[in-house]
């Protein structure tokens, strides 16, 4: 199986979290576009997934919410910029927790051989709100980071 | 919020921010890497680098500041140590942000494998985009 990618830049407030799926990107393109199918994949299988709003046009608005265990909602809303197709969409993300925080996010679908490389470009306001979305101001990326941040852990735990 | 690393937030600064602010720099990365195994003098966080102590202080500021370390003295020595809590909370946030992702598109793929939906190209729900002319 494919593997989801996140990459950052040291000193950028961007993020481009890559992904390819075996099926061509038409297929790809709705199920960010169909609220019925959105609320099938887009987030942890924990948590459901509701969409309030998802208007499919330039300008529209769109608004979704996770819904934990316990009934606590976390909210996230946009609006399009530019008519959403499978030439990209572009649009302005929020999470409701973190109001102001607006990132300006780039997706766009390329095929190659029946495949389709999913690409999401986010640019945030600055490094740290990216760092507080994203968490990872660790200049070499998440995956090394994630593997120091292990090592580092396993052995503290280890020791505690 | 202003731009740039080194500006400080306001009030509502997580300890999460300070956390990844704090990792952000190679020097300060190898300088925890040293502290697991076991407290250390300045002079020895120092030696590895080819950095002033001072220089070296500074980086143990921010360090501190974070709570990755704690800092005591022996003497006239300073000693630095470890303190993995804060760790352990950013790699929790960390690997939350990366499954997030990873488990939605996991779950679009086996959507997208589905026979209904490749098949079924006009899926009945949801407003439709305006008419093209």
């Amino acid at each position: 199986m494919h593997k989801t990618e996140i990459v950052t830049e040291p000193g950028q407030p961007t993020v481009e979290i890559r992904r390819e799926f075996d099926a061509p990107r038409e297929l790809v393109f709705r199920a960010h576009v169909d609220p019925a199918l959105i609320a099938q994949w887009l987030g942890p299988r924990r948590l459901t997934t509701r969409i309030d709003r998802l208007e499919v046009r330039d300008g529209g608005r769109w608004r979704f919410v996770h819904v934990d265990e316990d009934g606590t909602e976390y909210g996230f809303r946009g609006v399009y910029h530019g008519e959403p197709s499978v030439d990209g969409i572009v649009q302005t993300w929020e999470y409701e927790g973190a109001p102001g925080a607006v990132s300006l996010e780039y997706a766009t679908f390329t095929e190659v051989e029946g495949r389709t490389l999913l690409r999401n470009f986010a640019v945030y306001r600055s490094v740290a709100d990216r760092d507080a979305m994203v968490a990872s101001g660790m200049a070499d990326g998440v995956e090394q980071g994630m593997e120091r941040l292990t090592a580092l852990l396993a052995t503290q735990t280890a020791n505690v | 919020m202003p731009d740039g690393g080194e500006v400080v937030d306001g009030g509502d600064d997580t300890g999460l921010d300070a956390v990844f602010r704090a990792l952000a720099d190679p020097t300060r990365r190898a300088i925890l890497h040293r502290l697991k195994a076991g407290e250390a003098t300045v002079a020895a966080l120092a030696a590895p680098f080819a950095m002033s102590q001072p220089a070296v202080s500074k980086h143990l500021r921010v360090l501190e500041e974070a709570g990755l370390i704690t800092r005591s003295r022996r003497g006239t020595a300073r000693l630095s140590h470890l303190d993995a809590a804060p760790l352990r909370a950013a790699a929790t946030w960390l690997a939350e942000y990366r499954d997030y992702w990873a488990e939605s598109h996991d779950r679009l793929a086996a959507l997208l494998a589905t026979p209904a939906h490749r098949t079924n190209l006009s899926p009945p729900h949801g407003p439709e985009p305006p008419e093209r002319t």
